[in-house]
């Protein structure tokens, strides 16, 4: 017994098998009951996957980075439903793959920014930020109008994310590219955030 | 989780007490000197790169403040939902500690606007206090389109000049804000006629502000039917559709010929949403009080 420790010290590959198990007892406890929870695997109310056009415009969201500097996640304090809107709930999330929660603010949260803007605000705002918020140090992305979707892969991803649970009907894949193609990117990424968060709302 | 299933509550609850008695069996095993034939203090006889082990036992302070962690994760536990479906003798979740949060900040501020909603709009945006509560709302809700200092942007109207698209008295502000407005005017090429015509009419539109364009005015003039259906014979605009008035030279989008010719060519559209879904009528009352108070 005393020296039972030099077992582990001197064999490596009961040292991995030990520090496997040591560190997974954490994830065992905190992540795998959230894959069966109703909480978080079940969509809220209302709760549609995202249309064609959408799918695309997130994918340009992803691309152009702006998840590096907006979060998509209200936390339940005081100080961020009032500004924001009602906090996030994980239903919300059960269609995204992956999720854009973030972790760092340096523009504001996105999660309900869906209808709070028309939809020309944001496009003079994509165009050139400071054109409506003289105070923003937001890049502008006029490249955006430029650049015409062909909707050759829409169909395509929808397949993927159907394969992990989003309910997208043959009718949704087969009519993806007559929604996508020709519309500018920048449609395609105003589409997307005047459909974020409009699930659940919450007056002040 | 309210519907957590047994089963899982029970994974759960029976792991983080297999790692918290896991820790103190460690600590058990471990807290004894590491070798029976060597004395305490001594020179264990392994080396590992020239660094050497000293046959001591863990320091009682360290061990000490090892047990400390386990009787507050008993505590923790005890007192806050952790274990399974157990909500924990507080009854705590981020739900409720928010909506204790919200209720504090409710009753507080609640009856400041419950007072405020009883002045008049016209008494209140003398109110240097409300004012301020105005502004507030506004940095929050509208600063986004029409600018922090309310100036506006092109496409989005200026709030602190007297020229209002739907109208500026107390009513129509209130309106505007609970309901939102959606301006709309369509793409006139069709109508006016060829580019000439269009340079024309633009010379006329030019004209009414007292400026010149390239196009003939006095023929731009007998074209303008078309357009005078929302902003009148005179070119004063109505309010009632929130038609500009194009004689004052304030411009929305732009008044130098090119702008006017884009507008006529393609016409605009500009939308404010609505509030009445994002905040109460008592703030919509103070934030109209502000706004009504930003032109005065």
């Amino acid at each position: 017994m005393a020296k039972s420790h030099e077992i582990v010290e001197k064999n490596i590959g009961l040292m991995i098998v030990f520090i496997i198990f040591a560190i997974s007892l954490a994830g065992l406890v905190e992540i795998v009951p959230l894959f069966f929870q109703d909480e978080t695997t079940k969509p809220v109310d209302g709760l549609e996957p995202h249309d064609a056009l959408a799918l695309e415009g997130r994918d340009i969201y992803i691309r152009e980075g702006c998840h590096v500097c907006h979060s998509q996640m209200i936390r339940p304090f005081r100080a961020e439903t009032e500004r924001y809107g009602h906090y996030s709930v994980a239903g919300e999330s059960v269609y995204e793959h992956p999720f854009l929660w973030g972790s760092k603010r340096t523009g504001p949260d996105l999660a309900r920014v869906g209808k709070l803007y028309p939809d020309e605000w944001h496009r003079v705002h994509l165009m050139d930020p400071r054109a409506v918020v003289p105070e923003s140090n937001m890049p502008g992305f006029p490249w955006l109008a430029d650049n015409v979707l062909t909707g050759e892969n829409t169909g395509t991803k929808m397949k993927a994310l159907r394969m992990v649970g989003v309910p997208y009907t043959e009718i949704d894949i087969s009519g993806a590219k007559a929604a996508v193609e020709g519309k500018t990117e920048m449609d395609a990424l105003i589409h997307y955030l005047q459909n974020l968060g409009t699930v659940l709302s919450f007056k002040r | 989780m309210n519907d957590m299933s047994n089963f899982w509550s029970g994974w759960i609850t029976f792991i983080v007490f297999l790692n918290i008695f896991g820790c103190l069996w460690i600590l058990w095993w471990t807290r004894r000197k590491h070798d029976d034939d060597v004395a305490e203090g001594e020179e264990l006889h392994h080396s590992f790169d020239g660094i050497v082990e000293y046959n001591n036992p863990l320091p009682q302070w360290w061990l000490m403040m090892f047990y400390a962690t386990i009787v507050f994760a008993f505590i923790y536990l005890a007192l806050y939902p952790g274990l399974g479906s157990y909500k924990g003798a507080l009854g705590w979740t981020s739900v409720n500690q928010w909506e204790h949060e919200m209720k504090k900040a409710d009753n507080r501020f609640d009856r400041i606007f419950e007072d405020y909603a009883k002045i008049s709009i016209k008494d209140l945006a003398k109110d240097p206090e409300a004012i301020k509560v105005g502004q507030r709302l506004f940095g929050n809700n509208c600063s986004l389109c029409h600018g922090s200092d309310a100036h506006g942007a092109v496409g989005f109207p200026n709030l602190t000049d007297t020229d209002w698209l739907y109208g500026g008295n107390a009513k129509t502000i209130k309106t505007t804000i609970t309901g939102g407005r959606t301006g709309n005017m369509p793409p006139m090429a069709a109508v006016v006629g060829d580019a000439t015509a269009i340079k024309d009419v633009a010379a006329h539109v030019l004209s009414l502000s007292g400026r010149k364009g390239s196009g003939d005015a006095a023929t731009g003039k007998t074209k303008f039917a078309p357009c005078a259906g929302c902003h009148g014979q005179d070119g004063k605009g109505n309010q009632a559709f929130g038609a500009p008035n194009l004689t004052d030279n304030v411009w929305l989008y732009g008044g130098d010929e090119a702008t006017i010719i884009t507008t006529i060519n393609h016409g605009r559209s500009g939308a404010m949403p609505s509030f009445k879904d994002r905040l109460s009528e008592e703030k919509i009352h103070v934030l109209t009080a502000y706004v009504y108070s930003l032109s005065k």
